[in-house]
């Protein structure tokens, strides 16, 4: 077996072709435990669109969908739970929300506290904008003045120069 | 014109050095409680095996300062925390409530306070952690301040060190008892 599987070895080609298969075929893992899913695809499907929103209170930086921490495994039962129990996507988000304030949020909402931060692209972009802008102005004001002639003084110096052994 | 784009740059390391140091020190996975100023949830927990009494949202709206602490037999900041918690129970003179959280087994806590002490006045176990999450808890310990209406008027996230407890909690629960 081991000699067949050597770099030479007879199989290495389809060898080869399944590893690099089954690499196509790879997909993100979830957390998601068969035992949480809900029997209900279409409910369970709005679970996972919603958990996804969610940020896992734990790592910060995960999705509860995609966190393995306890805690976000409870939060998505919980999730599961409020759906059951007949609330819409948004009140099932809310219902979080009220426990764990916007910060769970992946998304952060537009409102007073976060202008600034949806803000900020365009007014960097603005900024570079008027940046660029005033280069190019700069620059095309300075293509349009031609030098002025010299005077007479900068003549005798620039003969002097040129000529230094002269007269 | 060629003065202000040098200086430019200046203003903006000291902008950033400044909002730098007002963050030393700051832990960043704190998160700020959307709780505060909120009415403590309406929650009823059994109490540990063996005793008497859980603890319920009613024992919060008794009309004085009380303290809930969050706390596991598995968690080691908690092991870490608890002097603290017993000074707290002896210094601060209110009701210092334990919730005891996702316990494997309900005999873990029961044996963690038989070895660690007992300062609670009551203990209330929550296996599922969902009253955990109606107080917006996401990890062990934390520990909540709830003023004489029953509203969470502090938050402390992860255990508690001498500094906090004199500088923080005790300050803290000494201005709600005036009023």
């Amino acid at each position: 077996m081991i000699r067949l599987l050597r770099l030479n070895g007879p199989l290495m080609l389809p060898m080869l072709a399944l590893v690099m298969a089954l690499a196509f075929y790879a997909r993100p893992a979830y957390a998601v435990n068969p035992d949480e899913m809900l029997s209900d695809p279409a409910l369970e499907a709005r679970a996972r669109e919603i958990s996804e929103e969610l940020r896992c209170l734990v790592c910060q930086n995960q999705s509860i969908d995609d966190s393995d921490a306890d805690l976000a495994h409870d939060l998505r039962v919980l999730v599961r739970e409020r759906l059951l129990a007949g609330d819409t996507n948004q009140q099932a988000i809310n219902y979080i929300v009220a426990r764990y304030g916007d910060y769970v949020l992946l998304n952060p909402p537009l409102k007073p506290d976060t202008y600034i931060l949806w803000a900020s692209p365009f007014i960097l972009v603005g900024l570079a904008g008027l940046a660029v802008f005033g280069f190019y102005r700069r620059k095309k004001r300075e293509g349009r003045t031609t030098p002025a002639n010299l005077t007479d003084q900068e003549r005798k110096r620039l003969n002097e120069i040129l000529n230094p052994s002269g007269d | 014109m060629r003065f202000w784009i040098a200086v430019i740059p200046l203003v903006l390391f000291a902008a950033l050095a400044g909002i730098f140091l007002t963050n030393i020190g700051k832990d960043q996975s704190v998160i700020p409680s959307a709780l505060i100023g909120k009415p403590a949830p309406e929650f009823s927990l059994p109490p540990l095996p063996g005793r008497e009494t859980g603890i319920s949202h009613a024992d919060l709206t008794q009309g004085h300062v009380s303290v809930i602490n969050v706390f596991a037999s598995w968690c080691v900041p908690c092991r870490a925390e608890h002097p603290m918690i017993k000074r707290l129970a002896a210094e601060a003179d209110v009701p210092v409530y334990g919730l005891n959280y996702k316990e494997k087994d309900p005999q873990d806590g029961v044996n963690w306070l038989d070895e660690m002490g007992d300062p609670y006045t009551a203990v209330g176990m929550d296996i599922s952690g969902r009253t955990a999450i109606d107080f917006g808890v996401y990890g062990v310990p934390e520990t909540f301040i709830i003023d004489g209406e029953g509203k969470i008027a502090y938050k402390q996230v992860g255990p508690i060190d001498e500094k906090t407890l004199e500088d923080v909690l005790l300050p803290k629960i000494r201005e709600l008892k005036k009023g």
